[in-house]
């Protein structure tokens, strides 16, 4: 096979090593392995960009998931040396050793190699804790819009931008354990609409999506989804204020 | 063979997509929506600047309204747009902004009193009345005579997208992702679903229903440069192209944004230039004003990014490794603001470049330079969304030709376009689904899964010198060189031939691994070809168009020939074996305008060559309004050129202080 490529003239560094967990479950020849890839690092090289230079160069077989390549659309989490984290805005230059080891992120349904389907398991979490807003007020939008204050606006958003990521998944023992558990991002999901004016839902309501061990009972606060979010989301906070909100309950 | 039957089918998952399938569920049709990736990943995720909606409710926007909002759409299009589609659009994004606010999107809220803002880099005070305390805010944008862009803080499109999945999940929309559309299936000229392949497993599968929508956004990837998400190929379009029936409409017509940060083409939105931010040279001066002395950064961004490109080629560029690049420059609007409303940018700053851009001074500079950004062309549309040529299909949002943007779209147009045409188009799209009775044979069905089956199975037997990868990267390199910001006959000329060139080349391939299953080299050996189809169109529309209009721009024809291209590009293609794509055109309409075209008050001036129907339309729309002096907007509105809406988006929008006027 001709394999003419061309490299872009930009200076190259040291030489990495990426040690990559390779799978496909679904081709029965496939043993679950590691395989090493040597790279040349580029000046402010992301694991998006390293990633991409294995496939296109050395591997047309490796699978991973990057979309926006921006830390925008939570694609992209994976295992880097031990540590759950979004690939694409990892640079490689924090490796001193230039060794670095990917793993596909676990507690949902793999793929194959660092691909892995976390759609399936984000749209049930968002049915299950009815991530939508409840309202028995028609809004008519052809009239001014209801007054909302800039701050509740602003405490919302601060709960409305988790990327459905997966890496408080990743990082919790409780998770671990129990498959159904909510974790973090379907926890906070509820605290973000329990502080929305626009929901009337009450805390009785709350309490039947997720006043059980699979929800807010189930956390042991051990902190790894808030040492890991990539958004920086004030995750203990809030899953305090919910389990407050739903001890009342009982 | 697996079929999954359903009645209506809609391809793209994105707000375009999402905001259909509301519409058609809560008429009662089973809904499906497919996806390549989960559907809050899809690439109106990363929207960050935000939707642009006359709500007029900040100082900063009073007396905006859609009139206004719709002469700058059209300006901003270059007389490109269909005005029937932009006044139906411009009526209907102040109720799109309405239902997002009460489905929860948490909009920046406007605080009653003083605001310190920057305006023409100066700061200065404004203030907010008692009666907008509470209401949305909104935030300037390039090309726009009023405050009009709706935001949360620079994320936008995830919150907007969010709330719009939600939505989707309450209702019980089916959602299918890791699926792509890979040919659509037809019968005597009508579009009855479409054959996807299992990106998980590689498993063919057909979804046939009444009545099939694309929104499946743009297709900026076939560029080496852009700020577009990675799934953004374009595959959608180029399947609808592939029936042979179905047409695109200006393809050439390309958008370059001003501000992607340099090397990554990672997006800094045009809030940033909206709330006060600069663009400096490599001496650190300001030189936009120079050639915009009126909107300065704030011209269009076709406007914009040529500048750019002019500054740098008068020797005014900053070198750098990656070649060289302009600066933008927000420190200017202090640390507090960048914070809470430019956050997406500080930590993509921070993170990729490692720069603060609240930095004072030269260190928080950000480099910058004009990457492709958006796709103004698509699969073409009448008003209500469907194929003029293939019945049954319907199209909206980016991957759309609807004709909205015409030659260049204005920041904050599309989020709020994906929106509006899910609505408007959604409902039209839904009525037919509802109509309409499968009328499709299990045969018909089973041809197009096994021509794709045999397609795959042929891309692994081919035994060629090429690689993909490397043919993907040509595309691409040709593409930005020739077909990019400034572009002329010579230039063009190549990369068609070139382009045509690469095309043949796909099939003399050869693929590593040879299993059917998830195989990324066999998914880019289908895509490529695709791609580069969509760039030949691309292309060739651009060398035919021997004029400058909006984004495209010939070096070789500097001047908007309204004379003899006031028209629409139509590529289709015409056999499969063809390996250049047919180009028509389609007239645009001078006389049953509304805005009857003229400079557009920012650009180069002079440089319009006259239609004579021009003058003529200008001539009677004077007359209209003076015969109906003293009538309201809405009356005279009615006179220019009537239009519909369906559902009650026609109704009066209510806005504070002017109630329904
Ligand atoms: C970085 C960036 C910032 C932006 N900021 C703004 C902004 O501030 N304001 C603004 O107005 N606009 C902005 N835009 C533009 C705007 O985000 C997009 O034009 C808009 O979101 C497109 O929405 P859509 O629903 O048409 O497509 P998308 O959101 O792109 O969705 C496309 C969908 O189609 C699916 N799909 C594609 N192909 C296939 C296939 N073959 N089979 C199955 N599914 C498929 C994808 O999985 C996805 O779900 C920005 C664009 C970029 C790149
Ligand atoms: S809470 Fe944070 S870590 Fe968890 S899914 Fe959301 S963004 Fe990711
Ligand atoms: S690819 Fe979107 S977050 Fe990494």
């Amino acid at each position: 096979m001709n394999r003419q490529h061309h490299q872009d003239e930009i200076i190259e560094g040291r030489e990495i090593t990426l040690t990559i967990f390779r799978y496909d479950p679904n081709n029965k020849e496939s043993k679950p392995h590691y395989q090493d890839y040597k790279i040349a690092e580029t000046p402010g090289m992301t694991l998006y960009i390293a990633l991409i230079n294995i496939l296109t160069r050395i591997d047309h077989d490796l699978s991973f998931d990057f979309v926006c390549r921006a830390g925008i659309c939570g694609s992209c989490a994976m295992v880097v040396n031990g540590k759950p984290r979004l690939a694409c805005k990892t640079l490689t230059s924090e490796f001193t050793d230039g060794k670095i080891t990917l793993l596909p992120l676990p507690t949902f349904q793999h793929i194959k190699d660092l691909s892995i389907d976390t759609g399936t398991w984000m749209n049930a979490m968002s049915v299950k804790v009815e991530s939508w807003i409840h309202s028995k007020e028609q809004v008519d939008i052809s009239k001014l819009e209801k007054p909302i204050e800039p701050e509740v606006a602003d405490e919302v958003f601060e709960l409305d931008r988790c990327i459905e990521c997966g890496i408080c998944l990743a990082s919790c023992s409780t998770r671990v354990m129990r498959e159904d558990f909510l974790g973090a991002v379907g926890l906070v999901r509820t605290a973000r609409f329990a502080i929305d004016p626009h929901d009337e839902r009450t805390d009785d309501d709350f309490y039947e999506l997720i006043g059980d061990d699979d929800g807010i009972f189930g956390c042991m606060s051990l902190l790894g989804c808030e040492d890991h979010c990539p958004k920086d989301l004030p995750l203990q906070t809030k899953i305090a204020y919910m389990r407050r909100k739903m001890v009342e309950v009982k | 063979m697996k079929i999954v039957y359903t009645d209506a089918l809609i391809v793209g998952g994105g707000l375009a997509g999402l905001r259909t399938a509301i519409a058609t569920k809560d008429k009662g049709l089973e809904t499906i929506v497919l996806s390549m990736v989960p559907v809050k990943r899809s690439h109106s995720a990363a929207a960050q600047g935000g939707m642009q909606a006359s709500l007029g409710n900040t100082v900063m926007s009073q007396g905006d309204n859609e009139d206004v909002h719709f002469a700058d759409t059209v300006k901003g299009s270059d007389w490109g747009c269909d005005q029937d589609v932009a006044r139906m659009f411009v009526n209907t994004a102040p109720k799109a902004i309405r239902e997002l606010a009460g489905w929860g999107v948490p909009w920046s809220r406007i605080g009653r009193g003083d605001r310190e803002v920057i305006i023409n880099s100066k700061k200065e005070t404004i203030t907010e009345s008692n009666e907008s305390h509470g209401l949305i805010n909104s935030r300037d944008f390039g090309g726009t005579k009023k405050w009009r862009t709706c935001y949360t803080s620079d994320a936008t499109g995830h919150t907007m997208l969010y709330a719009v999945a939600n939505e989707a999940l309450k209702r019980g929309v089916v959602i299918h992702d890791k699926k792509e559309a890979i040919s659509i299936i037809h019968e005597d000229g009508k579009c009855w679903g479409v054959v996807v392949r299992d990106l998980k497993n590689g498993d063919l599968i057909a979804y046939v229903a009444r009545g099939t929508m694309m929104a499946t956004g743009g297709y900026g990837r076939i560029y080496k440069q852009s700020t577009n998400a990675i799934i953004c190929k374009g595959i959608g379009v180029a399947i609808a192209l592939e029936t042979g029936i179905a047409q695109l409409g200006n393809m050439e017509a390309v958008q370059f944004h001003p501000t992607p940060i340099v090397p990554s083409g990672i997006l800094l939105t045009e809030g940033c230039r909206g709330d006060g931010g600069i663009l400096r040279d490599k001496d650190g001066y300001r030189f936009m004003p120079d050639y915009e002395p009126e909107k300065k950064e704030l011209a269009s961004r076709d406007v914009v990014s040529r500048r750019m490109i002019e500054h740098i080629r008068a020797g005014k560029g900053v070198d750098s490794p990656y070649g060289e690049h302009l600066w933008l420059d927000i420190s200017i609007l202090g640390r507090e603001h960048i914070e809470k409303n430019l956050r997406d940018v500080q930590d993509i700053s921070k993170t990729f470049n490692g720069i603060d851009p609240a930095d004072e001074g030269k260190k928080g500079w950000m480099p910058v330079l004009p990457m492709q950004h958006y796709s103004m062309g698509g699969i073409r549309t009448n008003a209500k969304g469907e194929s003029p040529t293939m019945k049954g299909l319907f199209c909206a949002g980016e991957a759309a030709c609807w004709d909205l943007h015409g030659f260049n779209r204005l920041g904050g147009n599309s989020v709020s376009e994906a929106v509006v045409s899910g609505m408007i188009v959604g409902e039209y799209f839904a009525n037919y689904c509802k109509e309409t009775h499968l009328a499709t044979h299990t045969l018909t069905i089973k041809r197009f899964l096994q021509e794709q089956s045999d397609y795959l199975d042929e891309i692994l037997a081919y035994d060629g010198e090429y690689n993909i990868f490397d043919i993907k990267d040509e595309m691409r390199n040709i593409m930005q060189e020739d077909v990019g910001i400034f572009r002329n006959g010579e230039g063009l000329k190549e990369a068609v031939e070139v382009l045509e060139t690469l095309l043949k080349r796909t099939k003399q391939i050869s693929v590593g691994s040879k299993i059917r299953g998830n195989n990324p080299e066999l998914n880019e050996s289908y895509r490529v070809p695709k791609m580069i189809k969509l760039a030949l169109c691309a292309a060739k529309g651009a060398l035919e168009r021997t004029e400058s209009r909006g984004a495209h721009y010939r070096e070789d024809y500097t001047k908007r020939d309204d004379a003899n291209w006031l028209k629409r590009t139509i590529t289709s293609w015409k056999n499969p074996e063809d390996t250049l794509p047919t180009v028509s055109y389609e007239e645009i309409d001078i006389k049953g305008m509304e805005l009857a075209p003229a400079f557009r008050g920012y650009g180069r001036k002079g440089s319009l060559i006259e239609n004579p129907l021009s003058g003529e339309r200008a001539k009677e729309i004077e007359e209209i309004k003076k015969k109906l002096k003293g009538c309201d907007r809405f009356e005279l509105q009615d006179a220019l050129m009537p239009y519909k809406l369906p559902l009650n988006f026609k109704e009066k929008n209510e806005r504070v202080g002017v109630g329904y006027e």
